[in-house]
This record gives structure tokens, sequence and C-alpha cells, in this order.
């Protein structure tokens, strides 16, 4: 088998006091779907965030690897994280509505992207925001370009931020609940969008989620979180139908059935 | 005779965008009528602006509607001077999504239970503290953490706090608005399990307005559609699961993720501009009913 895309090895982070990250490894393979599952304070999105060396102070990497197609990317210098950042690695945000600058065009954010890069200058790249917005099939894309993130619903918000994720044609995403703050249809449209692009550009995804349903309809292997550690891992298949960590089937049980056992009243 | 009936409910909103721009009218809540049997968990589910919210506000006056009527124990809620008013929301509560901007951060827990027994005017000081001891306990939380802060406390214990609140009055019918959607699964669980023992211990109605189908589906037993301001689809939980009938709730159901790798679920489009959506609720089957219009 080919070099995975990402080996995280031994990953600990801290913020002050104690871990809130212990020792998580894992890998994403070629063309995979790896999900990061677990719920709020799991460590999941802090492992993520750490990836792309971007975790908030006074957060801070305390040990362990991350390699990207075999580059060590703690001793990497600034700048050369800054061209993987965006580029290489591309990160879709949990928030739509906060993850864009009020102030510029949806087109503009995409094209900096782009010059920010050097893939581009600023005409071209207008140019090419408007190929992404067909891409992710927002409607009119040609006029859709000159319209501010406040004229957009989180649905087509959703969609421009996955063309400014492709913009630079990235070999892994990092997607962060991508679907949380939407309505079930329009998540489910968005799933859709992630599923072909990926299948399109042959595309790693590191998917991270608390929901179990967005997981059986696109992870390849699941990786669950609990307390800052990886508690399973595995095929997805093999992760639903036999889970072995207690946390995993709890998750399992109140993603099958919502607010515990049926008590419907009779 | 039903706890609460809502009659052709209608909220418009007049929003100017700006000075010189003539109003802008919304429906938020377009002739909605449905009724609620007295210890029923009654759902009311609908996308984002589809009106659900601000229907469970209008039924307790927190929103004034601009036509239509609720009844409550068979008095009109909408005749009501402030003074009844008042002594009305006794019986009708409300408990909020969000568990971290509906507690006053600057009062004790002990206060924000107690606050209002001491607005109704209800027992001397000593009997309030007594009642407060009493409703942390009754929401599984410890008396001694009344003399703690909202931020202390997580998310689940604040919808806890919220509840707490929400029964000092001995209230029949609890609105609760999205209470557990801001939470983690195996919280929601936990807290799920406490609304359902509280109905059964005190007799609670509830009006339970979620997003979330399958929780709907798990603990409601009649559930109402919203979309663009109406009600399209109402029925026994069983009934509109198992055999929805009109073309939103089924690409709606459709959508919902299923939490099993080796199920491709098939999915309905929603094509608005096939359907009538201004047609009126007929009964399809029995107590099932659906705006199908004449299509």
């Amino acid at each position: 088998m080919a070099e995975p895309q990402l080996e995280v090895a031994k990953l600990s982070v801290g913020f002050g006091g104690d871990a809130v990250v212990h020792d998580v490894s894992f890998d994403v393979r070629d063309g995979e779907c790896l999900a990061l599952v677990g719920e709020s304070g799991s460590g999941k999105s802090v492992t993520a965030y750490s990836i792309l060396r971007a975790v908030p102070p006074p957060g801070r990497i305390l040990g362990g690897d991350v390699r990207f197609r075999g580059r060590d990317l703690r001793t990497l210098d600034e700048a050369a994280m800054r061209a993987i950042r965006g580029a290489a690695i591309a990160l879709i945000p949990q928030e739509p509505s906060s993850a864009l600058t009020p102030v510029l065009t949806i087109g503009d954010q995409i094209a900096e992207t782009l010059v920010a890069h050097g893939r581009a200058d600023w005409t071209t790249a207008r140019a090419r925001a408007v190929e992404l917005l067909d891409a992710v099939k927002l409607t009119h894309p040609a006029t859709r370009v000159r319209d501010y993130p406040h004229q957009l619903s989180g649905g087509q918000l959703q969609r421009v931020l996955i063309a400014m994720a492709l913009s630079c044609g990235p070999s892994l995403v990092i997607a962060d609940e991508p679907t949380t703050a939407l309505d079930v249809r329009v998540q489910a449209e968005i799933l859709d969008l992630l599923r072909e692009t990926r299948a399109k550009s042959d595309l790693s995804l590191l998917l991270i989620t608390h929901d179990l349903g967005v997981v059986a309809s696109m992870a390849d292997r699941v990786a669950v979180m609990c307390a800052g550690r990886i508690v399973e891992e595995g095929a997805v298949g093999d992760i639903f139908r036999t889970p072995q960590h207690p946390y995993t089937k709890e998750l399992l049980a109140s993603a099958r059935r919502p607010g515990g056992s049926p008590r419907r009243a009779s | 005779m039903p706890l609460l009936e809502v009659s052709h409910l209608t909220k418009r909103f007049n929003r100017r965008r700006g000075w010189f721009e003539a109003a802008h009218v919304t429906t938020a809540v377009n002739d909605v009528s449905f009724s609620i049997d007295a210890g029923e968990t009654f759902g009311l589910v609908g996308e984002s602006g589809s009106g659900k919210t601000t229907t469970g506000r209008c039924i307790l006056r927190l929103v004034e509607p601009t036509s239509g009527q609720v009844r409550f124990e068979g008095e009109d809620v909408l005749a009501f001077d402030p003074d009844r008013l008042r002594a009305a929301r006794r019986r009708m509560q409300i408990v909020f999504q969000d568990p971290y901007g509906s507690l006053n951060p600057r009062l004790r827990v002990g206060a924000i239970v107690e606050e209002p027994l001491a607005i109704h005017r209800i027992g001397t000081a000593a009997e309030r503290d007594a009642r407060v001891d009493e409703l942390l306990t009754l929401v599984g939380l410890e008396p001694a953490m009344r003399l703690r802060y909202p931020r202390e406390f997580s998310g689940g214990q604040r919808q806890r706090i919220g509840l707490a609140r929400a029964l000092a009055l001995n209230p029949s019918l609890l609105i609760a608005d999205e209470p557990v959607s801001s939470l983690d699964v195996t919280v929601q669980a936990q807290i799920v399990e406490l609304l359902m023992d509280l109905q059964q211990r005190l007799r609670l109605t509830y009006l339970f307005i979620a997003h979330d189908l399958r929780l709907v589906e798990n603990i409601c037993s009649r559930v109402a559609v919203m979309y663009r301001g109406r009600i399209v689809e109402m029925a026994a939980v069983s009934s509109l699961f198992g055999s929805p009938r009109h073309a939103y709730t089924q690409a709606l159901l459709s959508a919902v993720p299923i939490p099993d790798p080796s199920v491709r679920p098939h999915r309905i489009q929603f094509d608005e501009s096939r359907v009538d959506i201004t047609a009126p609720l007929t009964e399809v089957a029995p107590g099932h009913w659906a705006a199908l219009g004449s299509g």
C-alpha cells in the first residue's frame, strides 16, 4: 500500500494545564475518508487543528509526530506551513456564517486564496472563482460571485467554503462538522457534494463529526475519541456491526435511538 | 376537552429593511390549528424558519399573534388581560433551547429557580427556600448546588436548572423548544429520560418543538410537520413516520442520515412548484391529516 497521506503518531496537545489530547495516533490513507468521532470536549477538533498547527493559544502541541506525505509538519518553518494550509491541506470549518468576512464578496474571498498561494493573478483568480462556484453547484455562479456572505443561505455559504477549500487542489481536506449547522435536507445535499468531489478528485478526507448518521454515509474508517484519546478504530462496517469499546456502543445506541429507549405515550 | 387548542393561529411580522423602503410582511405562522390532550407529548417539527418556534411563543403570548385563537384549559388565552395572562402563565411554561443564554449569569442557581415563585408572590421566604431544594432534587441536582452560578455547570446540568425553574409554579403544559438540540447525544438521552419521568410524576403535557425527526419519532405520541409557516401534515407518530403522505414530509424523512453504513437511503426531492402549499389539511386516514390539495 502507498504511504498514507497523513500520519499522526502519539500526538498530545495541552492548554496550559493537563493535556486535552493524549497520545493520539491515526493514519489517513490515500483517497479514503477517516471519520474522527466524538462528543464535545473529546478533543476531536483540537486534534484536527493541531495537524494544521492552528490550535488557538494557549493551546500547544506537547509531543508526537504529524507527517503529511512524508513531511514532518511539526518542524516546518511558518512560511512552509502557510504554503500547505489552504493549499495541500484545506479546511472546511463548522460555522459557515462566521468563517467568511462580511465585507468582501464571496468571489474575492475565493480569489484571495488563489492569489495568496501564488496560483493566479487577480483577474485569472476571479474567473477561476466562478468555475469553482459552478463546480460546487451554486446556481448562477457568474452573478453570485459578486454577492456578499449575508446574501447567501447557510447551505450556499457551505458550498462557497467547499469551493474555497478546493481552490488550490488539496490532496487532504479536513472537514470540521461541515453540516452540523444545516437543516437536514441541506445537510444531505452538502454530503452528496462532498462525496462527489471526493470521487472526482481523489481527495482524502478527515471528517470531524459527532453524528454517526453522517459517519455511516461518508466514512471508510472510523476513529472514536473520548476524553482526549482514541478508544476504538476500525473499518466503518466493523465499528457499526461489532463495536468493541463500551463508549462506542453507547454512542451507537444513542444514535439509533435518540433520546434513549422508546417511550411513546400509549 | 383538549388541554390546549390552537385554531387558525397566524403571526405576521412587518419588517422595514431601510428607512425609505416599504414594510415587508413575513407570515411566520399561517393559519395553524392543532390540539393537545392532557398527558400527551405533541411534537412540532420543521426546518429553520418554518415557524415552529414562533408558534410556541404565540401560545404563551411571548409574541402576540396577529389572529387566531388559543384555548388553554378551555379559556381563551388571547382575550386575557395582563393579570389573567400572568396567572395563566403559571400553568404554561417554556424551556428554551440554549442552556447557556437562557439563565441569568449573575444570579445563583437558587435565585434563578426561586424567581418565578418570588414574582408570583408564592409562599414565605422559608417556604420558597424549601421549594427550591425540592425542585433541584426533582431534576436530579443536589440542593447544595443552589449556591453556585450557571457558568459552573455543563450544558446538560444547565438544562436541568432551566427545567427546575419552569416547574416551579406547577405548570400543566410545558413548551419545550429544542430542549436537547445543543447537547451531546449521550446527554440528550439523560435529559429526555428526565423529561419523560417528570411527565409521569407530575402529569405534564408537552409541546415538544424540534428539528430532530428521529428524536421526535422516539418520544412523541403525535406530530405536526411545519413548512413555511403552515402545518402540512399531522398524525400519530407511527402513522406519520410509517406512511408519510405529504411530499415535503417524504423529502424531509428521506434526508435524515441513517446510522447504518449498509443502508443507502433513497432520497426524495421536494419540488415546491408542483405542490399547492396553501391546500387545507384533510383527513387522509383516521387521525392522519395532510395538505394534499386536489392532486
